[in-house]
């Protein structure tokens, strides 16, 4: 009883988060999974055959796409680093006390809007009719209206804009364990700002870097409003097919075997670039 | 100072700093010559960090300059400084084997692969681990971390290394152990020591001089004997080893040998420090426990102090225990130290016994100005 006890205290507490995990995310797959693998025969009739898995590789249109969302969130996903790293260093070393507060607090406070008002304030400023172009025609430097919007550009400056905070929390954390005094001990044993910073900051914050990339790659590459609303038609993301497939075409195994896909591909590139940072995944996430 | 032949290593002039209103060193000039042992000693906040960072480069000098073999250091940065430091936590690498910590500064001064890793496996053997090399740090114990840090720094070649109470983190058998042998290595190594510590038993051990810091300034550069035996003010005689502090008037005398009058009783002293002193001034005078003689009853002592006093607390600590005691006709509490003899073996509260001490073994100082005000 009294070695039960804390075993079923345990299980109670586990109980909820794994009900969760479960019912929203196992479950899920497994039934779409279990989709993907059937064709429609007849009406109501269904077999067994992986037919929409070879239609990805074969339709150049399906893997094209998933290579350029891929390409574009590692790219969104690097320059979220290069843009976070400074912007957690500041917060984390060189403030103190209210201004510290103040400056999480600014990192945070674009999240209390709605992802949808938050992209169509990007729309506001850059179509052309917009905020942007308004003033350029104002100034004179364009003598008629500019659009922004609907280009790679304007999607990769939405990305990198709504994934800031995953990068900068991480970092943040990461670096404020950083003690100032082995910087010290880098410069006065001969270092200079660029080698301290190889040699000593990066790898000593290398979890928090590979923690915020995974999850900053793993937004990018799921997100489905920023790349529609800024990108248009023709911003070709992988889950706007995925959309199209169960949506539009009413094709849920077509739609499923791509979200089996995206699951498996996006593991696989994360698990790639751990592998090449020769980080490994518990340490990342202790 | 010293003797002409040894090359003086470190040198600081009139070095000031100060952060605010708030002077934290003030006015300090000292030089260092080569191969010896220096301490800095003085309670937190005395401004020893303060001078520390600024002989590393980590803070710049508001007056006064720092040479390091002649060549002024103003507006040189940490990294180009021929002086490395040994960090309060030691600062190790947590991401580096400890080859690659000790191969940090050689690495970064372009040495070759090759001969990186044998001055790396040279320094290991030097201080006494010899193939801790591919360790990690966490493997390490608290020593022998220590020894990696002295490494790291040693194997640098360093003109000075600068050490910042390494040893505050240990604990108390390790830091006696490690006492000995940070004193050994320096010998071996023959660099020039500068430790900052506010351990005066650190101090004493190991240094070849000791400077006493208070305030922002240096209160008195001696050797350990000198400081000890002849402080030259009164912060210097109650804070190098334990001391009774008596507070009085002087009532007379002339030069050296004086009376003076504490709490109704008559005391022979002997004047010390640089302020003079006239008939009737407020003084402190500083009596070391282990100067005082103690007999049990009511004795004739063979000294000119003496006094009849009555035990209060016995404080038993092996060889360092002491006694607190109260004067019999006065109100004078003083601690005494105990001899390790038969004769005081059963020594209990409220025993009498007799105390003597001479002249010569006392201190007398004119009074510091006391911001407390606690005293009648």
């Amino acid at each position: 009883m009294r070695a039960d006890g804390p075993r079923l205290a345990t299980w109670l507490l586990l109980g909820p988060a794994l009900l969760w995990l479960v019912l929203l995310i196992v479950l899920p797959h497994v039934d779409m999974l279990l989709v993907s693998l059937r064709l429609r025969a007849g009406f109501g009739q269904y077999q067994t055959s992986a037919v929409h898995y070879l239609a990805f590789f074969t339709e150049p249109l399906y893997w094209r796409t998933f290579m350029r969302t891929a390409v574009m969130s590692i790219l969104a996903t690097f320059l979220t680093l290069v843009i976070a790293f400074p912007v957690a260093w500041y917060i984390a070393k060189m403030v103190r006390g209210r201004v510290r507060s103040l400056l999480f607090l600014a990192c945070l406070v674009p999240f209390w809007v709605s992802e949808l008002v938050r992209t169509y304030g990007w729309m506001i400023l850059l179509r052309e009719t917009g905020v942007v172009s308004g003033f350029l025609q104002w100034s004179g430097l364009a003598s008629g209206p500019v659009e922004m919007l609907y280009n790679d550009v304007a999607v990769m400056v939405g990305l990198v804009y709504a994934s800031m905070l995953f990068m900068v929390v991480p970092l943040v954390t990461t670096l404020d364990s950083l003690d100032d005094s082995l910087i010290e001990a880098a410069y006065d044993l001969g270092g200079n700002a660029w080698s301290v910073l190889r040699e000593i900051v990066i790898p000593f914050a290398m979890p928090g870097i590979v923690s915020g990339c995974i999850v900053v790659f793993m937004l990018s590459l799921g997100n489905y409003l920023t790349p529609v609303l800024l990108g248009g038609k023709d911003s070709m993301w992988f889950t706007e097919q995925i959309f199209t497939q169960f949506i539009v075409r009413f094709n849920w195994e077509q739609g499923a075997a791509f979200g089996v896909l995206l699951l498996v591909l996006s593991s696989l590139i994360v698990w790639l670039g751990l592998k090449l940072t020769r980080q490994s995944f518990t340490e990342v996430m202790r | 100072m010293s003797s002409p032949s040894v090359p003086i290593d470190l040198q600081c002039e009139r070095l000031c700093k100060a952060f605010g209103s708030h002077q934290a060193v003030c006015d300090v000039t000292f030089e260092i010559p080569r191969g010896s042992f220096f301490s800095i000693l003085g309670p937190s906040g005395c401004g020893k960090t303060t001078l520390l960072r600024m002989l590393a480069g980590f803070l710049e000098p508001d007056a006064g300059d720092i040479r390091i073999k002649s060549r002024s250091m103003l507006g040189v940065p940490p990294n180009k400084r021929p002086l490395n430091m040994v960090f309060q936590h030691l600062a190790l690498f947590p991401m580096m084997s400890v080859g690659d910590n000790i191969g940090y500064g050689l690495r970064r001064r372009g040495v070759g692969a090759d001969e990186i890793r044998r001055r790396v496996a040279d320094v290991l053997e030097r201080v006494g681990l010899p193939g801790a090399g591919a360790k990690r740090i966490e493997q390490l114990s608290g020593g022998q971390k220590q020894r990696i840090a002295l490494a790291r720094c040693l194997v640098l070649e360093p003109a000075v290394l600068l050490l910042d109470e390494p040893l505050g983190a240990l604990d108390l058998k390790l830091r006696e152990q490690m006492k000995i042998e940070l004193k050994q290595l320096q010998q071996t190594f023959g660099t020039t020591f500068v430790y900052i510590t506010h351990d005066q038993s650190e101090a004493m051990v190991m240094s070849d001089r000791v400077a006493v810091m208070n305030h922002g300034r240096f209160e008195q550069v001696g050797t350990p004997q000198a400081l000890y035996d002849a402080p030259l003010t009164p912060f210097v005689a109650g804070f190098v080893g334990d001391s009774n502090c008596i507070d009085g008037h002087l009532a007379g005398g002339s030069q050296g040998q004086c009376i003076v009058t504490a709490q109704g009783l008559d005391l022979a002293v002997v004047l010390a420090g640089a302020s003079p002193v006239r008939a009737g001034d407020a003084v402190e005078v500083f009596v070391r426990p282990e100067s005082i003689e103690v007999a049990r009853g009511v004795h004739d002592m063979a000294s000119d102090n003496q006094l009849i006093a009555t035990v209060e607390t016995v404080l038993f600590d092996g060889a360092n225990s002491r006694i607190e005691v109260c004067g019999r006709t006065n109100r004078l509490d003083l601690l005494v130290r105990l001899p390790q003899t038969h004769e005081f073996a059963d020594l209990r509260r409220g025993d009498i016994v007799s105390l003597g001490w001479m002249s010569g073994q006392t201190q007398c100082f004119a009074a510091r100005r006391r911001e407390d005000g606690g005293n009648p």
